[in-house]
């Protein structure tokens, strides 16, 4: 995937270690629409970030990102702010599973130390690179398994099911 | 790659089953079968209804879906109502039989009603899932999304993990319970302890405990940020399966190979353990209940999947018997579960507990995930034997909790600040 493709750099917003789902999605907004839980995300660490972040913005954290519940709106309340996608030292196992599902890329970066706030970053999932156009250097980080690169282009796991499902009627039909 | 004949873990087992494989072997990415799959009110239907009516397919087989309304009830406004109401009204249009409206948390309720044995591959629509594996059953938790795709095809994939043991040997003392256990883990691990692998756990410690002090270890695996953990099926798990009215099936079969790899190996010497309290706002946070004694707490919490099991009433019961919780300080008791209820005033617990000043409150999730009655205003401190604590979970962003065994909790609200429960217990000639 080009950089073209990716669109424009975004700025980074950087976290520290063990932001949880709660911070995330917090429970007492899990009764409303994700728009308005959205709204709230991240509010306990930030209260800026859901109000000022921009589509295209690129989150970078530390170890053990979206640990908690199982909560996807955790990961769709990202992907509904506009976030690019999220790189971290390590990600909660749930978490990681369920933003692939939602299409939002998770790269996990042993150097994500290395990106302040506000660096104009752009994160090339399918290369499993960042270029940080503040400092000029290029981070490496681990690529997305086949299967999962392939569930992030399509949209997510509901849209490449719907495509599967479409294609296994289109055979049923057939014979 | 996998090698037949190769000993596996247990983990391994029943994954290879659940994939149709002689073996598996850890980093593998594999399709399995789902035995069954669980979802409760806040994630279950009003989720995967519109995913799956988006894909335009029904549910693979209702006869192995079980959903539980836990999360919302009883409903404390109208749009908790309507969830509620929609959760009942998908169960019907999908002729679920397995539906549990209001009975008890979904981690309990699973087990009581007979769904778990060792072996099966089970997902669950909460992170809280790895409960299961108490009774060898490998069951992890799910997003929606998954979920949905599991309903619509009846498999999954997953990575299979390498497996973390913990051996952990010696006799609890007095006033030390599981719960003491799993944040000492949790401790010493961290929260990514266990980078989604499995723990399994294992040795004298665990087989002398019931069931419901090994579903409260599994339980909090997740907080160690393990896929799930397991224990190996003894005859407890099959004396327990069986008083649920289910058949434990060959439960031999079920434990990890001899000379199986693990990727680490703990130990835990339960016999040296002391009460731990993990300070706000991690589970990792957990220390030794000297270092929180004599904070204030406003509310003393014992509710959730994770402590207000019968095992943790009885505790409870143990300290708050004949005595009564400090003024200026509320004690709140969320059975997890209807037969809980049922159980514990039967064998006189709760009069114990309601003596001593406890509010009763009803059965399901309540306050642990801030949803329910019992949440927590500005900068009030609370100990609560739930699982986890994070900034905000079970109310105001500037609220503290604390987390404490059921011995702890009780003897923290009967002082009105966090307590060492060993004292009550010497005091009640324990
Ligand atoms: S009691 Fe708490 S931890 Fe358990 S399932 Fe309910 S919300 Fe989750």
């Amino acid at each position: 995937m080009s950089a073209r493709r990716l669109g424009k750099a975004g700025r980074a917003w950087v976290f520290g270690d063990d932001v949880d789902t709660d911070a995330l999605a917090p429970g007492r907004y899990m009764k409303g629409p994700l728009e308005e839980l959205a709204r709230h995300c991240l509010e306990t660490l930030d209260p800026g970030f859901a109000a000022n972040v921009q589509r295209g913005d690129v989150l970078v954290a530390g170890v053990n990102f979206g640990i908690g519940s199982s909560r996807e709106q955790a990961a769709q309340a990202l992907r509904h702010l506009g976030i690019a996608a999220v790189v971290a030292r390590s990600f909660g196992g749930i978490f990681f599973r369920n933003a692939i599902n939602a299409g939002l890329p998770c790269l996990v970066c042993a150097d994500a130390g290395r990106i302040s706030a506000r660096d104009e970053i752009i994160a090339d999932v399918r290369a499993g690179r960042i270029e940080n156009r503040t400092t000029g250097e290029t981070i490496g980080c681990d690529k997305l398994g086949g299967p999962l690169m392939a569930m992030i282009e399509d949209g997510g796991l509901v849209a490449h099911l719907e495509k599967r499902l479409k294609g296994a009627r289109a055979e049923g039909l057939r014979s | 790659m996998a090698q037949r004949g190769s000993p596996m873990t247990l983990a391994e087992k029943i994954v290879a089953r659940a994939a149709g494989r002689d073996a598996v072997a850890p980093g593998e990415t594999v399709t399995c079968a789902v035995d069954l799959a669980m979802m409760h009110d806040s994630g279950g239907p009003r989720r995967v209804g519109p995913i799956l009516e988006r894909l335009g397919v029904g549910v693979w087989d209702p006869e192995k879906i079980v959903v539980v309304s836990d999360h919302f009830v009883p409903a404390v406004d109208a749009a908790g109502a309507a969830i509620l109401d929609l959760t009942r009204q998908w169960v019907a249009d999908n002729d679920i039989a397995n539906f549990y409206d209001m009975q008890g948390i979904c981690h309990v309720v699973l087990p009581e009603r007979g769904h778990l044995r060792p072996g099966l591959f089970v997902v669950g629509g909460d992170s809280h899932s790895p409960t299961g594996g108490a009774f060898g059953a490998f069951m992890f938790g799910v997003g929606a999304s998954d979920m949905a795709g599991v309903l619509a095809t009846g498999e999954t994939w997953i990575k299979v993990p390498e497996t973390i043991r913990i051996l952990c040997e010696g006799e609890l003392p007095p006033g030390v319970c599981a719960k003491d256990m799993i944040l000492a883990l949790c401790a010493r691990m961290g929260m990514g302890g266990g980078q989604y692998q499995v723990i399994e756990l294992a040795g004298s410690t665990i087989e002398a405990l019931g069931m419901t002090e090994r579903m409260t270890l599994c339980n909090m695996t997740a907080e160690l940020g393990a896929m799930t953990g397991l224990i190996a099926p003894d005859q407890v798990t099959a004396a327990a399966i069986m008083a649920a009215g289910a058949d434990p099936g060959d439960i031999d079969i079920w434990k990890g190979d001899k000379g199986a790899r693990y990727m680490e190996d703990h130990r835990l010497d339960a016999g040296a353990l002391s009460p731990q309290v993990a300070k706000p706002h991690s589970p990792a946070n957990a220390a030794g209940v000297e270092a929180s004694a004599g904070v204030p707490v406003a509310q003393a919490y014992i509710g959730a999947c994770t402590g207000a099991k019968l095992e943790d009433l009885h505790m409870a019961a143990r300290i708050l018997k004949g005595r009564k919780v400090a003024a200026g300080t509320r004690l709140l008791v969320a059975p997890a579960s209807t037969r809980t209820t049922a159980r514990a005033a039967a064998d006189g617990t709760l009069a114990n507990l309601t003596a001593a000043g406890a509010i009763l409150m009803p059965t399901g999730c309540g306050a642990c995930a801030g949803m329910g009655p019992g949440v927590l205003g500005e900068n009030e401190v609370c100990i609560a034997s739930t699982a986890r604590n994070f900034r905000g979970r079970m109310g105001a962003p500037s609220s503290e909790v604390y987390l404490g065994s059921p011995y702890t909790v009780a003897a923290s609200a009967v002082a009105g600040r966090i307590a060492d429960p060993r004292e009550f217990l010497e005091g009640a000639g324990a």
